[in-house]
């Protein structure tokens, strides 16, 4: 299991490090730098004052030179300065990191809560009215763009209670708190929700078909034994890779509920960075992410061992 | 007897009617004035900004040498107030001009104000000082300053290579406050010091930006807010909802297009609003250095193929204003009279017989029915540049001209109308002023960094130096009238309209005036208060 564990950790950096070259090629491949978008607004370019500025930048190195410089900085901790606010690019990005956390975190407690056990019931019920009106839920669930059910939400709230649930940065109630990270998690978990509940169904199918399920139940297990202690803790794994999967994709997939609830999380910033390419905070924020998805991974391979016990990682 | 009560109860009734009055105007302490902001600006220097996105923040921070009038919806000579200078006066010559400062000044961090920031701000902008700014869009307009030099604390002159009356209307432009000499251009950046009715506090990008009441402020008894916070929403939809639901009391200026003021105004009926013009063309540039736009007879076809009208109709539901390069009246100063205007090929009424001869044009360039012109019409990506390319190019069609649109991202577009690369680009231009100087020597002066098409009439440049000596108003309209017509006959950058756009307040929202012929210049807000 150690070694194990090494291995996995040792292919993590070569993977951190793969994901550090193509983010730092790819922007600069993006037309356009900063001193370009500056220049823009202005709506004019003056070459001299232009060279002037991506020297200041350092832009004006050669690309190796420059993609050297930012991972020894990383290496020593230093995440340089943002080109467009200029202050500390942790500075910019650490305070709005829990901020999408909590988001994503409710996101997918909503999804996990709602999908797995609708998921179980629709295995259940199999064929039944509500097995339908679930599959149909779960369908509209996929087929609706977060963005598009956000804006919806926003117009009937505004509409309906001549209230609007945007961000409020400093909630005076306990209500006002849970509004500001409640609607929009729905609004973007519904989505991840009707994945969760249809592989947890379609999971839960298969599971119920085995021979040790009909063995329980010749046994004279209640059905909610059966389903909750024998099936579902076998169809699980699959769910959980999903979860996990969804778990990596909010944390980057959130900046259109970002932007639609206008939160200040790491999501919609990272948009405006690639907007003004601003390249210290694209690149740390990206990396940012980057780890967070290979750790999810990695949490979701150890936790397949938890769950069934058949897996157990050997040399 | 009776009309002796009478008379007493109509003077008792008329006196608490007028204190009724008074109270009901007089201005209330207090309070946040809450908006959102369309974006993230890229810093808090004004002096570095080219986008109004920077001015409406942070103008309240700062006052000028002069400003207009801030109740006064038309900025003009007229409109002129002192602002840290009492008063100014020109030389015999007009080649001198004087500024008298106000006494007892102080920044935003205590340090006294004096003639040295007036100086520092003008040598900074004129590329003189050690100091340099990180960008400097304005350079140009003071290329007739030989040196700022300062008398004492109190005085400060201007010394002109030539009159230029003009001048004053750079000064009082939202664009031109002033700067301490204490502070870094890289400090100004972040963190803005100002002498203004309002103290900055903080700007986080992406998310608000929060201005505090001056209690210190040298007009005593202002502002009347306690603060200014702007709320940073880039969704328009989002923010107007918010706006709406009652969490702004103001929508950002001059944000709301001519569609979408009616579902504000359906959706909440008691909200304020207005629409004026921006003083923002929407025009075409043309690549005239090569083939096909090289030859002035496509050039002019082009020209007389646009229906200005059915633009205006189509994207401002008819309320937007056709003109030439100033804005027309009569919110515009400079702008030509209509039958002048009319005068000018393409302008007249008649669009059909416009395009008549726009295809004669053609033919003898050698396009037809059977043989059309492919052209790329270059725009940038944004909805105000795209939507009219759209019906240019279909407008184009009816003059054997096949346009297709090629959308250019932002942070390419001035790289490539530099380089260019390009055939036919739709542009927008904005004024900070409603000035010919600034307007003529910026767009269409041989050199400017702004003209993009790299139009050049030695003639037209004498004329534009001529109006620019012109004190007198009267006589420099007819010289300005000139000059205009002639650049739209040269198809120098044909303009299409001048586009108007909403701004709508809560009713408790006072003393709020949208400017009308510029939107850079209105927004000190320190006599704004809330009625609440």
């Amino acid at each position: 299991m150690f070694a194990y564990l090494v291995r996995r950790l040792f292919l993590m950096l070569v993977t951190l490090f793969g994901i550090s070259v193509v983010i730092f090629f790819l922007l600069r491949i993006v037309p356009g730098n900063i001193v370009d978008i500056l220049f823009a607004a202005a709506g004019y370019v003056d070459p001299a004052d232009k060279a002037e500025l991506e020297k200041q930048l350092g832009i004006d190195q050669p690309l190796a030179v420059q993609y050297l410089h930012w991972i020894g900085g990383l290496l020593r901790g230093d995440f340089g300065y943002s080109y467009v606010s200029e202050k500390p690019a942790l500075q910019e990005i650490l305070p709005r990191i829990p901020i999408t956390a909590r988001l994503a975190g409710l996101a997918l407690l909503f999804s996990a809560s709602i999908g797995i056990p609708l998921g179980v019931i629709s295995a259940v019920k199999q064929g039944t009215r509500l097995d339908y009106v679930l599959r149909v839920v779960s369908l509209s669930g996929l087929s609706l763009p977060s963005f598009w059910l956000g804006l919806l939400i926003l117009t009937a709230s505004v509409a309906m209670f001549g209230q609007m649930p945007i961000f409020n940065p400093n909630p005076k109630t306990w209500l006002e708190a849970f509004a500001t990270y409640a609607v929009p998690a729905a609004a973007v978990g519904f989505r991840s929700a009707a994945l969760t509940m249809r592989i947890t169904r379609s999971s839960m199918l298969e599971v119920l078909r085995q021979d040790y399920i009909r063995t329980a139940r010749a046994k004279g297990a209640s059905d909610a034994a059966v389903n909750y202690h024998h099936a579902l803790k076998n169809a699980i794994l699959p769910v959980i890779t999903v979860i996990g999967i969804e778990a990596a994709f909010l944390i980057g997939g959130l900046i259109v509920t970002e932007t639609v609830f206008n939160i200040p999380g790491v999501a919609r910033f990272l948009v405006e960075a690639i907007r003004w390419r601003d390249y210290p905070i694209v690149q740390n924020l990206v990396m940012f992410i980057a780890v967070v998805v290979v750790f999810a991974n990695f949490t979701v391979d150890m936790l397949y061992a938890v769950f069934d016990p058949r897996i157990r990682y050997t040399d | 007897m009776r009309s002796v009560w009478a008379l007493a109860a109509m003077a008792a009734l008329s006196v608490l009617t007028a204190s009724t009055a008074t109270l009901a105007g007089e201005p209330k302490q207090g309070g946040i004035l809450r908006m959102y902001h369309r974006d993230s600006p890229a810093n808090a220097s004004i002096l570095e900004g080219a986008t109004y996105s920077i001015n409406i923040p942070f103008m309240g921070v700062f006052n000028n040498l002069l400003i207009y009038d801030q109740h006064i919806a038309q900025n003009s000579p007229d409109t002129l107030r002192p602002d840290l200078a009492e008063s100014w006066s020109w030389s015999s010559d007009n080649k001198k001009l004087t500024f008298k400062l106000r006494q007892g000044v102080k920044w935003h961090d205590g340090k006294p104000f004096t003639s040295a920031d007036v100086k520092c701000t003008f040598d900074l902008l004129m590329g003189k000082s050690q100091q340099k700014l990180r960008q400097n869009p304005r350079k140009a307009w003071y290329n007739e300053v030989n040196e700022v030099t300062t008398s004492g604390e109190l005085e400060v002159s201007f010394d002109l290579k030539r009159p230029q009356p003009s001048l004053l209307a750079m000064l009082a432009s939202g664009y031109t406050p002033i700067y301490p000499c204490h502070v870094s251009p890289a400090d100004m950046r972040t963190h803005p010091i100002g002498t203004g009715p309002f103290k900055f506090v903080e700007f986080k990008a992406n998310e608000s930006i929060k201005l505090t009441r001056n209690p210190d402020y040298w007009k005593k008894g202002l502002p009347h807010l306690d603060g200014v916070e702007y709320t940073i929403i880039t969704n328009r939809s989002t923010a107007i909802l918010a706006f709406v639901a009652g969490k702004f009391d103001m929508t950002f200026p001059t944000h709301i297009t001519i569609p979408l003021l009616k579902d504000i105004k359906s959706q909440a009926p008691n909200a304020v609003c207005v629409v004026e013009p921006t003083n923002v063309s929407t025009n075409i540039i043309v690549n005239s250095t090569s083939a096909p736009f090289d030859n002035i007879d496509i050039r002019r076809a082009m020209s007389l193929a646009l229906d200005r009208k059915a633009f205006v109709d189509i994207l401002f539901e008819g309320q937007a204003d056709i003109g030439g390069t100033m804005l027309p009246p009569p919110q515009g100063i400079w702008g030509m009279p209509k039958d002048k205007l009319e005068t000018i090929p393409g302008y007249g009424r008649d669009v059909k017989a416009n395009r008549e001869e726009a295809k004669k044009l053609m033919q003898k360039a050698g396009y037809g029915p059977d043989k059309h012109l492919a052209v790329k019409v270059s725009t940038r990506n944004l909805a105000e540049y795209r939507d009219p390319a759209v019906i240019l190019i279909d407008q184009l069609k009816s003059i054997y001209i096949d346009g297709e649109l090629d959308v250019v991202e932002t942070a390419n577009w001035f790289p490539k109308v530099a380089r260019k690369d390009y055939m036919l680009g739709l542009n927008l231009t904005g004024s900070s002023v409603d000035d010919p100087d600034q307007s003529f020597y910026e767009n269409y002066s041989c050199g400017s960094e702004r003209n993009y098409t790299n139009y050049c009439n030695r003639e037209i440049e004498k004329l534009v130096d001529v109006q620019s000596q012109e004190t007198d108003v009267s006589k420099r309209k007819p010289l300005v009238w000139d000059i205009d017509k002639k650049l739209q006959e040269d198809v120098a950058r044909p303009i299409i309209f001048h586009a108007r756009a909403g701004t709508c307040w809560q009713p408790y929202v006072k003393g709020v005036t949208i400017m009308s012929n510029s939107s850079y210049n209105g927004f000190r807000y320190e006599d704004v208060w809330l009625d609440k």
